[in-house]
This record gives C-alpha cells, sequence and structure tokens, in this order.
C-alpha cells in the first residue's frame, strides 16, 4: 500500500461516517452506523464560526476544501485542531479560542464531509464495486481511471476524494440531478460551420473551454458562435432500475477508494 | 557638475529650506476642490462627492484601444488586493493586505517606500485581511489597520508619526477602510459586524491623533433610537461601518453607510427597527451630531449591510435644482434620497427581490419573508454590495456592479453573544442547481468557473436617477465585485472576478476595450495623470496594472 497512513485514516473515516436516516433506495442492516451527535454538534459549531470565511461547503477559501480533505498545512487532526486554536495570521485566519468539545466535534464534522444530518449512505465492497464498474455498469464507456477509459465523461481517477459518500451514491441514482453544471453537456456550431459536441470545462463572459467528440481541448469566442446549447440531462443513465441496493453500496465503495495517484 | 558645486547648490538650498518651511503637499482646500486638478486621485473615492468621475479627456472611445501597459506592481502577500491607491502630484500611495503602505513613483512604479505595520494577531475580521487604501492631509497619510488602531505616516519618509487606538481588538473591532479626512480630522469607522461590537464613526485630529468626536451607530440609553432595541442588545448589535463615506462641504455635512444588525440572520432575537443598521447617517462633520438618517432594511435577517458608497450629485429634481445621493443598495433597490433632509425621492428594484413586495411612501420596505427552506433574492452577497459606483455628471447615469439571478435560503437560530467570537444567528446556502454543487462565495475561487451562471451571473448597471430605470446593462458570466469608474471622454472602466477589465461606452454600454489581466479585479480602476500622460490603474489578482496609450514609435 503506497497511500499514507493519514490518507488511509481519512478514507475509513469518511466511510464510517457516512450513515443516517435511511434512505429508500440504499438502505441495509449491515451498514457501519454512527451516532451523527458529533457531527450535528460540529455542523453548529462550523456554520457559527467558520462558514462565513470558508463557506456552507468548506470550500472558498482558495487552495483549501475542508470537505473533501484538502487543507493546505494540516494532514492529521492534530494539525486542524492546532491551525483552529492558532490561526493562519498572515491569511487573515483569526485563532479561535473554542472548547475542547467544540474543536473535536469541528474535526468530525469535517472528516464526516460535511454531512450533518447524514444521508444514509450503505458503503459495500470495494472489489465487487469494481468489477461492477467494467461489467454491468459498463462505466469504462465513457468515463476514465488512471490513464484507462474514454474522456467524453469526467475522469474518476480521483472522485472518491473529491466527492462524499452521498453525492456519490445521488450521482449513481439521480444523474441529472447531481450533475454539477459546468459538466453539461454542449452542443456548437461555429460561424464558420464547425459541429461541435463534448462537454463544458470552463467558461467566462467570452469565451468557452469544451473537450470535444474527438476528445481535442477546444477554446472558442463566444461572439463567434451560431449555436450553443447546453444539455440538462445528463448523458449518464440511472443505476436505480438496474442496480440493486447493494451494488449501488459497492459502487459507492469502489468510487469513494478512488484516490488519484499515490 | 563639479562636487565643490554640488556642495554650493546643496548649502543653498538648505538655507531656503531653513528659511522657508515645505509646504504641505495636500492642504484641506485642495482636497474640497480636488475636481479641479483631475491628474491627481486624493480620496478613496476622487473627491468628496465619491463620484469616481474624472475630467481627464485624453483617454477616448476614439483611442481607447490603443492602451498598452506600462508597469505593474506585484503584490508580496496572498488574498484578494481591494485596496484604492491615491495618486499626489506623481506619486501613488498604496496598501497592500494586511496594512503595508508603499509609495511608489505613479509613472514607472518605481518604489520611494514602504511602511509596514503588523497587526496583532488577534485581529479578527469576517472576510480576509482586507485593506481599502489611505487618506492624505498635508504631508501625512493616514491608515486604519485589522487590528482597529489609526497610524498617521509621514508622507515623505514613510515613517509612523503616531498610533491610535480606535476599537478594542479583543472584542474584534477591525478597520478596513480607507479612512475620509475632513478640515483637521481623520474620520474613519470600525468592521465587526459578524462579532458583536457596537459600531461607530470616529473622528481624530490630523496632528495628534487625538480623539475628536465620535458617534455610536446604535443608539445609548436615553438616546433617540435606542428604543429600537431589547434589552441589552444594543450593546453587542452590529452596526459596523467598514466603507469610506462622503462629505458636502456647503452643508458640512458627512455621509456614512452603516452595516447589518447583530446576529446577522437572526432577527427575531433582536425585535425592532436596530436603529442606525442598514441606514445612511449624515453627520454634522466638526461635532459628530446626527442630522438625519435614512434605514434602507429595518430588522435586517439577510446581511444586508447599507455599506454602499454615498454617491452625491447636483442635478434637476422634477424640474428643480436638488441636492441628491445615489445609492444601489445591498437589498436590491437602487434610491435617490435629498441629502439635505435625508427625504426618500425614490426606490426601484434593480435586481429580484422577494424579500420585500415594495416601498412605501417614506421608502420603508413592506417585508415578505420567504418561508423556510425557501430561496430569498436578492441572495446573502446582496443586489450589489461595497464596490465604489459612479456617477457621470456628463451622461446623467449612475454605474454599479450587480449580482443577477443570484439567491440563498436562510437558516436562522439562536446565538449566544461571547466577546470576539463570531455572532451570527444562523447561515445560509446559495440556491445551486444541484446538491453539493460549488456555488459563489466572497471573492473568486480559481479559475475554473465550475459553479457557473446558474448560481448567479455580474452586470455593469447603468441606472437613470429621475427613474430607476435601467438604462443599459452590460452583462459578465461570473458575479463581479468591481467598481466603477468614469471618465469626460464617457469612457466606463470597471473590471469582475474573470480578470477582464473592460472599457466601455458610459452612454451606451458597448464594449470598446478589454484586456484579460489573469486576477480577480475587486475594486474600482482609477485615472490620473503625470508629466502630459493619463494613466488608468486597476488591480487584477495580485498586480496592480497601470495602461496609458501607446507612445510613439522611433
Amino acid at each position: 500500500m503506497t497511500h499514507p497512513p493519514s490518507a488511509i485514516i481519512a478514507v475509513c473515516v469518511a466511510a464510517l461516517l457516512a450513515a443516517a436516516p435511511a434512505r429508500a433506495s440504499a438502505q441495509g442492516s449491515q451498514d457501519h452506523q454512527y451516532t451523527s451527535q458529533d457531527i450535528e454538534a460540529g455542523s453548529r459549531v462550523y456554520s457559527s464560526q467558520c462558514a462565513l470565511c470558508h463557506g456552507v461547503n468548506g470550500d472558498t477559501v482558495n487552495g483549501i476544501d475542508l470537505r473533501r480533505g484538502k487543507f493546505r498545512r494540516s494532514i492529521s487532526d492534530e494539525d486542524i485542531a492546532g491551525v483552529i486554536a492558532a490561526g493562519v495570521p498572515a491569511a487573515g485566519m483569526p485563532g479561535f479560542n473554542l472548547r475542547t468539545a467544540e474543536v473535536t466535534s469541528l474535526i468530525a464534522f469535517i472528516r464526516a464531509g460535511f454531512d450533518p444530518s447524514g444521508v444514509a449512505v450503505k458503503v459495500g465492497n470495494v472489489a465487487r464495486g469494481q468489477a461492477l464498474y467494467a461489467s454491468k455498469g459498463k462505466c469504462g464507456t465513457c468515463h476514465r481511471i488512471n490513464g484507462s477509459g474514454p474522456r467524453s465523461a469526467p475522469d474518476l481517477s480521483e472522485i472518491g476524494a473529491a466527492r462524499t459518500p452521498a453525492a456519490l451514491q445521488r450521482s449513481l441514482l439521480d444523474p441529472t440531478a447531481a450533475m454539477w453544471p459546468i459538466n453539461r453537456p454542449v452542443h456548437i456550431v461555429t460561424r464558420d460551420g464547425r459541429d461541435l459536441r463534448g462537454r463544458r470545462l470552463n467558461e467566462d463572459t467570452y469565451t468557452v473551454q469544451i473537450i470535444d467528440q474527438d476528445e481535442h481541448l477546444v477554446s472558442l469566442n463566444k461572439s463567434e458562435l451560431k449555436v450553443y446549447e447546453l444539455g440538462k440531462t445528463s448523458p449518464m443513465p440511472s443505476l436505480a432500475a438496474t442496480f440493486t441496493a447493494d451494488e449501488i453500496a459497492d459502487m459507492v465503495a469502489y468510487l469513494l477508494s478512488l484516490k488519484g495517484m499515490p | 557638475m563639479s562636487h565643490k558645486r554640488t556642495l554650493h547648490w546643496a548649502l543653498v538650498a538648505f538655507a531656503l529650506a531653513a528659511a522657508y518651511p515645505v509646504v504641505a503637499q495636500v492642504p484641506y482646500d485642495r482636497i474640497v476642490r480636488a475636481a479641479a486638478e483631475p491628474h491627481n486621485w486624493l480620496t478613496y473615492n476622487g473627491g468628496y462627492f465619491s463620484q469616481r468621475h474624472s475630467a481627464l479627456t485624453q483617454i477616448t472611445p476614439a483611442n481607447v484601444a490603443d492602451l498598452e501597459m506600462k508597469w505593474m506592481v506585484q503584490n508580496q502577500v496572498v488574498g484578494a488586493w481591494q485596496s484604492n491607491p491615491l495618486v499626489v502630484d506623481g506619486v501613488m500611495y498604496l496598501t497592500e493586505r494586511p496594512n503595508d503602505v508603499m509609495a511608489v513613483d505613479a509613472r514607472t512604479g518605481a518604489m520611494f517606500w514602504l511602511y509596514r505595520y503588523t497587526p496583532s494577531d488577534k485581529a479578527r475580521v469576517c472576510c480576509g485581511a482586507n485593506n481599502r487604501g489611505v487618506a492624505i492631509l498635508d504631508d501625512t497619510v493616514f491608515m486604519g489597520t485589522l487590528d482597529a488602531h489609526l497610524v498617521a505616516i509621514d508622507a515623505r519618509s514613510g515613517r509612523a508619526l503616531w498610533n491610535t487606538e480606535v476599537g478594542d481588538v479583543n472584542k474584534a473591532y477591525s478597520i478596513t477602510m480607507a479612512p475620509l479626512v475632513v478640515k483637521d480630522k481623520v474620520l474613519v469607522g470600525v468592521g465587526g459586524g459578524e462579532f458583536g461590537i457596537r459600531g461607530f464613526i470616529a473622528a481624530y485630529d490630523a496632528k495628534s491623533g487625538r480623539e475628536a468626536w465620535r458617534f455610536y451607530t446604535i443608539p445609548g440609553p436615553g438616546e433617540p433610537g435606542h428604543d429600537t432595541w431589547k434589552d441589552d442588545d444594543w450593546e453587542h448589535g452590529g452596526a459596523p461601518a467598514w466603507i469610506t463615506g462622503s462629505y458636502d462641504p456647503g452643508l458640512n455635512l458627512t455621509y456614512w453607510g452603516i452595516g447589518n444588525p447583530g446576529p446577522d440572520w437572526n432577527p427575531d432575537q433582536r425585535p425592532g427597527d436596530n436603529l442606525y443598521s442598514d441606514c445612511v447617517i449624515a453627520l454634522d462633520a466638526d461635532t459628530g451630531k446626527l442630522k438625519w438618517h435614512f434605514q434602507f432594511t429595518p430588522n435586517d435577517g439577510y446581511d444586508y449591510d447599507s455599506v454602499q458608497v454615498p454617491v452625491l450629485a447636483d442635478m434637476n429634481w422634477r424640474g428643480a435644482p436638488a441636492k441628491l445621493m445615489l445609492w444601489a443598495n445591498r437589498n436590491g433597490y437602487v434610491y435617490a434620497l435629498d441629502r439635505v433632509t435625508g427625504k426618500f425621492l425614490s426606490g426601484t428594484p434593480f435586481v429580484k427581490v422577494n424579500w420585500s413586495s415594495g416601498l412605501d411612501e417614506r421608502g420603508r420596505p413592506i417585508q415578505t419573508p420567504q418561508p423556510e427552506g425557501q430561496p430569498t433574492y436578492p441572495g446573502n452577497q446582496g443586489g450589489t454590495n461595497w464596490y465604489p459606483p459612479s456617477f457621470s455628471p456628463r451622461t446623467g447615469l449612475f454605474y454599479f456592479a450587480a449580482w443577477e439571478n443570484y439567491g440563498t435560503v436562510y437558516r436562522k437560530e439562536e446565538s449566544e453573544y461571547q466577546p470576539g467570537r463570531n455572532f451570527l444567528g444562523g447561515g445560509f446556502t446559495v440556491v445551486a442547481p444541484a446538491v453539493g454543487a460549488p456555488t459563489v462565495g466572497i471573492g473568486r475561487r480559481g479559475p475554473i468557473n465550475n459553479w457557473t451562471d446558474e448560481v448567479g451571473n455580474g452586470a455593469v448597471m447603468a441606472v437613470d436617477p429621475q427613474t430607476g430605470n435601467v438604462k443599459w446593462k452590460f452583462q459578465q458570466y461570473d458575479v463581479s465585485d468591481s467598481g466603477m469608474l468614469t471618465t469626460a471622454a464617457d469612457l466606463l472602466f470597471t473590471g469582475g472576478r474573470e480578470g477582464h477589465f473592460h472599457a466601455l461606452d458610459a452612454r451606451t454600454g458597448q464594449l470598446l476595450w478589454r484586456s484579460s489581466l489573469g486576477g480577480q479585479i475587486v475594486m474600482a480602476p482609477i485615472t490620473y495623470q503625470v508629466q502630459g500622460k493619463q494613466y488608468v490603474s486597476v488591480i487584477a489578482g495580485s498586480s496592480l496594472v497601470t495602461f496609458g496609450l501607446r507612445d510613439a514609435r522611433p
């Protein structure tokens, strides 16, 4: 195993903490149940002390994504506690004089990936999930992991670090509702007649960047477009009707294990 | 020149200097008449009326495409750079976070001196270690600090002259605004609206740093307006002032926008109108006595700070000459007020508004709180915010940055006040197309816009004050925190979070020129002239970039 120990702990904690009230499509008695008291308390401390700068999703400070465990300085829980206490004066973060219980709950909330009331997410078996990804799911028809597979859908190599278990489950069951707007499929016709289909990567007032059907990176001036259509429906089919709850749980487990190159 | 002759001239110069003391650079009457010397930028908003309108005309719609970069200063620290430079006779005074001041050659960016102040590590601010600039009077520049001190610095040597504590850092008082000099006093307000401070504006003697007057933005026991608070709520009700005010020398009134009441999102916890939160106040500049107030959002539950710049304009109103104040408020309405009396003249929504169904004849909003879990428009960052607007007397239009189609779902909860700690009363979520999808925050989060315009978009609005109607608007894909600059050549300069710096036709909104500067623009541009050449400076990301017309090539 090449992951640093702290990363493994973070994965396990995230998996362990991701539990709570049942959701019709994926519940089961073998869930790792976690009492959500700490997380719940942490969510209150977070919203009163942290959310103003770090944002509701924990990602509004450049270079930091608390929900997904991306920090500038911290690795361990102790590190996080240290930053909370001392602050980062150079970056404008003050030290917070919180009670020990508040700090503990805050770390629980951060490590739980900001699922405060908790959504029941069953996390199954990684190996079974990996097999389903290739066989029944045919996910590799569009997605790419660690260098293999096409690029038409978002690359999943680091998806386990980028999404909570609940978010992964939502994407599997209702891909359209869960789709981030930046990932919307695009259809573009330029004034000089190029017809492009693909996925949006970035956009601003004057330009749009896409990866097209031939997997080329294309940047276009919007003033030169005759047609610019954004699809509201995800090209990905829902797995709700074809997968059992246990299979969904296995898929979630596999996706959660994808943390990028070591 | 030989050494002997040099020495000779030096002695003569020294003798002259001894006989005739150095003339003060920027006496008060120069600031009053700032509009008459458009080659300089003497106050935060370019003059006491805060119009951010310059009489310079070398750069025109016809030649604006010939602008080129002349020089840059790169910031030495991380984080949003919200500073507004001053320019005095070829010298630019500029701050960077947390509390550095530099004096640079306004033609080249070469530095004369750098003053560094390290604020106490106890300093607490809601939204970053910002500083928005200095004020100048005579030979002294003045800066408020993150730990709520006011520092006077010699404009020539960069050495501190005095340092006065304005607010208690342990109770999370801070200063992020540029001070305002009026006559012989330095006026400054305090931040801390998210920490349960009791806000105030205070004036300090420019020579000694001694406090001359202080006006609390929450009335104490026995004062008018105290009954708009219950029990001890007034002691920690917020009402900060973190954006520089304006001044009318003819009326001797100074105007300040006041911020949100605390706790921010739980109005039930502080019943009453909560004066003077979310107000504009008019104070006697000599005494700090309140002349009038107008409240935009009574008992605010949405963090609709009224810390916008009070823009003063003399123009006809309903056919008669009038002294007006124009105000695009965070609550989504654009107002015209009579600045002599504070009388409400008009108020019109400029973005989608559902927290209120309209304004009554005195300008008081008819509040329509949304059901729990339902979005409120405009959202928490507002229809606009602190970003400086501009008024052009030539076009008669009022220009400001707006956030369109941006809403948030608010959540209230009971908060206990503890000194120096956040006092928020709940939280909010930005309305997004998918659960957990990225949203806009305070400042841009990175070069990839993965929140998209589905959570809101930016627009430059040009409003006709006579009607309150939007004459034209210039839409941007991402939201914008950029302020405005107009010139007598009918150009409008502005930017946005995407880092595009645009020059628009101030009459039509047509894009005339743009430059991609690669970092968010979170302050307004300024313009000035040195040795016959007009410059436009703007801060983008961690760089201040100065443009001028292309020089003739040999």
